[in-house]
């Protein structure tokens, strides 16, 4: 099977305090830490695994600039077959469906039987997935959480639903999944195996080399712009608690009594 | 004067989900005259009583029964709404999981702009709606622009639009069942697994420790037991917990999780997104322990400590010990 996964490189907000710049046009990027988005990782993890009892190649593409070389190497070192970068002066400041443009561009130049992206990135809208699916006319599945391949060129998989349920369902290849987190247990990328691709060559395509009308992607094509960063009015906010650790233990315990939560 | 306005009106065993009057305050917020029309899909006496039920706060509801959308199969209900509705209409629907399903993919469809969970909307301003967003885990907003000359899908984040206070209307329901023709899709339902019982019913507790991503690594948990169980209190947790695979799902607090209603709710390390909210009710009273000060827990929490849990729970708890065994 052959199968493409969509990735982006993103700010990590779990290891980041997310704060606005000087100008308050933009998040401050200085000093953040970037990784590859989270469920972008589970779901090249997945392709590994479907790869491993079915066959096949797992692509990795990324629309984004040299800077976003990192991630694909990142998860060539975890064992994906090829890393593709989609870079354009036109591509920048698109909206999900730009993205989706570029996407969809590439993935008609080759032929996978199976796109998946992660379900949502850090400062995404959970789009781009469901709008290439269209754009290509493949049926598409969002939040997946189990991946099954089934003889006659389908797959049964799970989605993530209301209450901790899982909805199944049969879905025919080719198709595009969004991948949820906690799908599998990704690997571990040490520094040993990043150094091993670190020379391989990242193949780079631009508007041009796929086709792609200019016009129809980036800031020209976009009809989703964001126009601020903003800290929204704190609501009424927690009371916070200071001093040494000793004495905010001693404050905080005696609260809880007061409200039931010592038993 | 902006487009008409639809609302896609997603429904349970003959109920209307919340988010339908959201939607209504939602469309308001576009428009203060819009009077939105609410589209209702699905089959059987079910359908038929959520239409009845929308005539109360809806002036035109319609309504596209066929059996086939007996079950919400995003690809059937996508071609259904692309055959319905007028070009340059304005969509709105909720962001839970059937939104994320259908809408970014309607939005192609009818070559309409989308913008995806949104909390707030400002209002039209020329050929652009002015919304506002949440990024990164909820840290930070951002004002975004939509132009919606094309018309728009915009799928709006349970809860935050509160329903007004509208006068009853006496909404005519609109029977659109025949106009939409042969519906086949290519990915088929096959049924729904329900979540095993864990050991305990979180969902019952009065009082709950919680644990996020701030907990680290498996051998860390023990942190939280030790606690949970000087205070007589049961662990639960946040998405990261389960995805790691150190708590089971039934200890998960969240829309994808349980939903429980506490007296008293620690949340150690856990930053507070509006899915993990989302699963809390009842109004406890939350204490929030986070390194991070500017996690979205602490505007929600009653009580704030910015320390790292690690370090804070194993003092909290020997002091409980203490506690407890000077008063026996």
């Amino acid at each position: 099977m052959e199968i493409l996964v969509c990735a982006r490189r993103v700010p990590d907000s779990s290891e980041n305090e997310i704060q606005l710049n000087r100008a308050g046009n933009d998040i401050e990027r200085e000093d953040l830490v970037y990784s590859i988005n989270e469920p972008d990782n589970y779901a090249v993890e997945e392709a590994l695994q479907i790869v491993a009892k079915a066959g096949g190649s797992v692509t990795v593409a990324t629309v984004g600039t040299d800077e976003d070389e990192e991630i694909l190497r990142r998860e060539m070192a975890m064992g994906a077959n090829r890393g593709v970068l989609l870079s354009d002066e036109a591509f920048s400041e698109s909206d999900g469906r730009g993205i989706a443009t570029v996407l969809k561009a590439f993935a008609q130049k080759n032929h996978y039987d199976l796109i998946l992206t992660g379900v949502q990135a850090e400062d995404g809208g959970a789009q781009v997935g469901g709008m290439l699916a269209a754009m290509l006319d493949y049926p598409f599945a969002s939040l997946v959480n189990s991946i099954e391949v089934l003889e006659g060129n389908k797959l049964k998989i799970g989605r993530e639903i209301e209450g901790g349920s899982k909805e199944l369902s049969e879905i025919d290849l080719p198709c595009v999944l969004s991948i949820q987190t906690g799908i599998n247990e990704p690997r571990y990328v040490g520094m040993r195996g990043i150094r091993q691709v670190a020379s391989l060559e990242i193949p780079t395509y631009g508007a041009s080399d796929l086709g792609i009308d200019k016009g129809s992607v980036g800031a020209a094509g976009a009809k989703v712009k964001r126009d601020d960063y903003f800290i929204p009015a704190a609501g009424k906010g927690a009371a916070m608690l200071q001093g040494s650790t000793e004495e905010i233990a001693g404050k905080l315990i005696e609260l809880m009594k007061a409200k039931g939560g010592l038993q | 004067m902006t487009a008409r306005i639809f609302a896609y009106v997603v429904h349970k065993s003959g109920v209307a989900d919340d988010s339908a009057l959201e939607m209504i305050a939602a469309a308001r917020k576009i428009d203060p005259a819009a009077s939105p029309t609410a589209v209702v899909s699905g089959w059987g006496p079910e359908v038929e009583s959520v239409c009845e039920s929308l005539r109360a706060s809806y002036g035109e509801v319609w309504k596209i029964a066929k059996e086939k959308l007996a079950y919400p199969n995003a690809e059937l209900v996508r071609s259904a709404l692309v055959t319905v509705l007028p070009q340059g209409s304005i969509v709105l629907l909720p962001h839970n999981h059937f939104g994320i399903d259908l809408a970014p993919g309607l939005s192609i469809r009818l070559n309409a702009a989308f913008v995806s969970d949104v909390v707030g909307i400002d209002g039209a301003e020329g050929p652009w709606l002015k919304v506002v967003r949440q990024e990164f885990g909820g840290q930070v907003s951002a004002h975004v622009r939509c132009d919606i000359s094309t018309g728009a899908v915009i799928s709006v984040r349970p809860g935050a639009f509160k329903p007004g206070e509208g006068a009853p209307v006496a909404g005519l329901v609109v029977d659109r069942s025949a106009d939409v023709g042969e519906l086949s899709a290519r990915r088929r339902y096959l049924e729904t697994i329900v979540p095993e019982a864990g050991d305990v019913d979180i969902s019952k507790e009065p009082v709950l420790v919680s644990i996020g991503r701030g907990i680290q690594e498996q051998d860390n948990v023990a942190i939280a037991q030790e606690l949970a169980e000087a205070m007589g209190a049961v662990v639960s947790c946040s998405r990261p917990v389960v995805d790691a695979k150190w708590l089971p799902k039934s200890r998960q607090v969240g829309s994808s999780g349980q939903t429980v209603k506490p007296k008293v709710y620690l949340a150690c390390g856990i930053s507070g997104s509006f899915q993990h909210l989302a699963g809390l009710k009842g109004s406890p009273f939350i204490v929030a322990i986070n390194k991070n000060p500017k996690a979205p827990i602490f505007q929600v929490a009653d009580v704030g400590i910015v320390t790292d849990m690690l370090e804070f729970l194993p003092e909290l708890t020997s002091r409980i010990r203490a506690m407890k065994q000077v008063s026996v």
